[in-house]
């Protein structure tokens, strides 16, 4: 280790202060810090310091997303052999998956990394680690079928407009990777709705049944899928938001980590949870009649409220604000799933509507401890002037 | 009288080098120094000449925007140093003990009878009043106020805590005096924080309401306890001070004589042998180490004070006013390879279930100076509530510090706190930002524009 250390030492020293270099500092130490955390020590405050930071939180998630992208791999694979009825191994099906995904996650990495460096450069500051999450949620929630320069735009408008425009990591008001997502969705809608998006390779075939369960549903047609399916995840949808199971496995370790807010997941589960009960009561379509426990395991709900509902920056921050923000989420997915069958994609665009009043729900919560304290002052005051 | 208070949210840090409970006479320390930088927000105003010959008792400096409050020297001597720092800033006043006793003696027959102005003046002439506090800002009481009530927290939870109990074994009079004394100076009361699992002899303290205190760290801050019994209003002023300090004032009262009496605690990982030391305020730091089995082989960091919260000093310097705990760890100063893996380096004590340390929470940590990690924008949310006792919202109130928003900041409990209720907050941030130090330039803020 000495031997590297003094050979990243040498390899650092025209990025030195007053070097000809210092200006792409950021850079470099973007990679000396992958390798070794560095030898500073503490200037002012406490003396001694956890050892938690931003780089071990943010491996924590990719390492809770991994059970989710592994199945979702697999499953890419199983939806195209099983369409188009040729008989496959797991080997056969996780190889075809992988020979999809993994450029996608490339092209997602290379082109969100390189914006970032140059923002890290460009303002003098250290890159952040979060786009290393960012970088891997983009193509998990993305039709297998997208062609790789859709992914890249959508990841350079996500990283610009959503981040570096309100001023970077930690200022942004919309989570970035459902920012792409909804760029996708809403400038391609073509390749990210219909029948043969969510099958690898299915526009080679003529036959198919590839639609996502919400939107059959949403079609008015039958679905003929198990609840054990849904669970499971061997259904067609986004790369990796099928399988709630691998979700929740994913869930468990950002809980007990306590990465991710359990707050707001269990807040979503039971906003989803009263609103799909309250649809199945009153029953008027097929959307409605569907089954409250199976909203839960469709159309990435699990995905979105365990992964994306608890992006700390773009969500809520008090505690009673979570909350307040998981149910609502909960809430409004299941309701635009309901009531606007145009738009099957209830989860991302709850999650994003209530990015944007995130900051409003604290702002209330805030507002009522102030005004306890205020009430504290007048009633302090009161009793001085009568003491007097 | 007894009220209980019980805190959950907080920590103990479990770290190796407590001090045993031994008590060792130090010989007296040679040269003694006064350092204005102990004294938040005082600029000093100088009595004194080097060369000139001093009392105990005699005044050095006194407050230029209070002249009432002045700063006494502890030992006779002669003024042996000024020492200036940068813009000529006074950092020290050193005074050469002549090892004699020479004290100033101040008329204190009937003192039961004294006015609480009386009182005030006398304690002001004597070079008490510097041992005590006010809230809001944790800086030396201003002669012109009657605080609603006077809080001492007699038990520390801070990493490496003294024991007030051990600490101020024999001097249990002088402090019982000293609670009397501080009776008259509110219009309120006096109140004693106490350890809910032991509270040594102050159960038998007089005259004070009695907190029985259970809960983490920071429970043992008197500002939590505080902010739990007798919150603070804008414009209200509460009284803070020392268990220490108190019997110091108990002690004039019954001689006449200023008591500077400072009894330290040395430790840390780098103390072989970390025990209580009695000394007196200012005395310099390499007398009070002479037999702590410092290990020198490796690079450590001095510090006055608790590892959370104390000020870097360096070999040469001295203890400072207000601190029982003096600290020495190892610096941090090396490079951990992948240490930004989950659930490696598990010997450093964290606070968050990303790392393996709470499996092992009966251990006795150690630690040293490093970062672990590089400072970030404020990423992670919820981490500084599970820390933070008061019903306060931490992270917003710093951000109004960043922002320096003083509406926002007063509204959100800027009076209620200090820089060290944030220290555990300094600990486990993720982000690694410097809580303590936005807080206290917030005060520093406050106490500008606002007074």
């Amino acid at each position: 280790m000495e031997a590297l250390r003094r050979l990243i030492d040498q390899l650092k020293k025209p990025f030195g202060k007053g070097e000809k270099l210092e200006k792409f500092a950021p850079a470099i130490n973007a990679f000396d810090t992958l390798l070794f955390v560095p030898n500073h020590t503490t200037k002012t405050g406490a003396h001694i310091r956890d050892s938690v930071d931003l780089k071990r939180t943010m491996v924590t998630v990719i390492i809770a997303l991994m059970p989710a992208l592994i199945y979702g791999i697999y499953n890419t694979g199983y939806q195209h052999f099983y369409q188009i009825g040729e008989n496959f191994t797991f080997l056969d099906a996780f190889i075809h998956g992988a020979w999809k995904i993994v450029p996608m996650i490339l092209v997602s990495y290379i082109v969100g990394l390189i914006i970032e460096f140059g923002f890290a450069v460009y303002r003098g500051h250290e890159v952040n680690e979060g786009y290393l999450v960012t970088g891997l949620l983009i193509p998990m929630i993305m039709p297998v079928d997208i062609p790789l320069w859709m992914v890249a735009l959508s990841v350079a408008f996500a990283v610009f407009v959503a981040k570096e425009a309100f001023g970077g990591t930690g200022m942004n008001i919309l989570n970035p990777a459902l920012t792409a997502r909804a760029f996708a969705f809403f400038a391609y809608p073509t390749y990210m709705s219909g029948n043969k998006v969510w099958v690898s390779e299915a526009t080679t075939v003529d036959a198919i049944s590839g639609e996502t369960i919400l939107g059959s549903l949403a079609a008015g047609n039958k679905i003929d899928y198990s609840i054990l399916e849904m669970f499971y995840g061997s259904i067609p949808g986004s790369i990796a938001e099928t399988s709630t199971l691998w979700i929740l496995v994913g869930g468990l370790i950002l809980i007990l980590t306590g990465v991710g807010s359990w707050r707001i997941i269990f807040g979503g589960i039971i906003g989803a949870s009263f609103m799909g009960i309250l649809f199945n009561i009153w029953s008027a379509n097929e959307l409605m009649a569907f089954h409250w426990l199976n909203h839960l395991f469709v159309g990435g709900f699990s995905f979105g409220i365990i992964f994306m509902a608890t992006d700390p920056v773009s969500g809520t921050q008090t505690s009673k604000g979570k909350w307040i923000y998981g149910v609502l989420i909960g809430i409004f997915c299941i309701m635009i799933r309901v009531f606007n069958p145009a738009y099957p994609e209830g989860v991302m665009l709850a999650i994003l509507l209530m990015n944007v009043f995130a900051p409003t729900i604290d702002h209330y919560v805030i507002e009522k401890n102030i005004l306890k304290r205020k009430k504290r002052w007048a009633l302090a005051q009161i009793n001085n002037v009568k003491n007097e | 009288m007894l009220k209980k208070i019980r805190i959950r949210r907080g920590v103990n840090l479990n770290i190796d080098g407590e001090a045993d409970k031994i008590l060792v006479e130090l010989p007296s320390s040679k040269t003694i120094a006064i350092k204005p930088s102990d004294f938040f927000t005082i600029v000093p105003k100088l009595l004194v000449k080097e060369g000139e010959a001093v009392k105990a008792g005699s005044p050095l400096f006194f407050s230029k925007n209070n002249p009432r409050i002045n700063f006494v020297s502890p030992v006779s001597g002669f003024i042996k140093a000024v020492v200036r720092g940068s813009k000529r800033k006074i950092t020290e006043v050193i005074i050469a003990s002549n090892d004699r006793d020479d004290a100033i003696i101040f008329d204190i027959d009937n003192y039961h009878k004294f006015s609480a102005e009386k009182i005030k003046e006398i304690l002001l002439q004597s070079g008490n009043w510097p041992f005590i506090k006010q809230r809001p800002y944790d800086i030396i009481a201003s002669p012109q106020d009657t605080p609603k009530s006077i809080f001492i927290s007699c038990f520390s939870t801070v990493p490496l805590a003294v024991d007030y109990d051990f600490l101020l074994k024999n001097n249990k009079e002088d402090f019982q005096l000293g609670v009397n004394i501080l009776n008259k100076l509110t219009s309120g009361i006096v109140n004693l924080g106490l350890d809910d699992s032991f509270n040594g002899f102050f159960n038998n303290i007089k005259n004070a309401q009695k907190i029985s205190v259970s809960g983490p760290h920071p429970s043992g801050n008197v500002g939590v306890q505080i902010h739990k019994i007798d919150p603070i209003n804008y414009g209200d002023k509460v009284w803070t001070i020392n268990p220490e300090d108190v019997a110091n004032i108990g002690s004039f009262f019954k001689s006449g004589k200023y008591t500077a009496k400072r009894t330290i605690a040395v430790v840390g990982n780098s103390v072989g042998k970390p025990q209580y030391y009695n000394t007196i305020i200012g005395s310099s730091i390499s007398n009070l180490l002479d037999h702590s089995k410092i290990n020198y082989k490796i690079k450590n960091r001095f510090i006055n004070g608790d590892v959370l919260s104390g000020s870097t000093v360096g070999l040469d310097n001295y203890i400072g006013y207000y601190n029982n705990l003096f600290s020495v760890i190892p610096e941090g100063d090396v490079y951990r390879f992948l240490g930004w893996i989950p659930f490696v380096d598990n010997h450093i004590l964290s606070l968050s279930r990303t790392s393996f340390s709470w499996i092992f929470s009966k251990k006795k940590f150690n630690v040293n100076t490093n970062m672990n990690g590089e400072e970030r924008a404020l990423v992670v949310t919820g981490e500084m509530e599970k820390v933070f006792p008061m019903d306060i919202f931490p992270m917003q109130l710093i951000k109004a510090c960043l922002n320096e928003d003083i509406e926002k900041m007063e509204f959100l409990g800027i009076y209620e706190v200090v820089p060290e209720d944030f220290a555990l907050i300094d600990y486990g941030s993720t982000s690694k930002i410097e809580a303590q130090k936005i807080i206290r330039d917030g005060i520093e803020l406050m106490i500008n524009e606002v007074g």
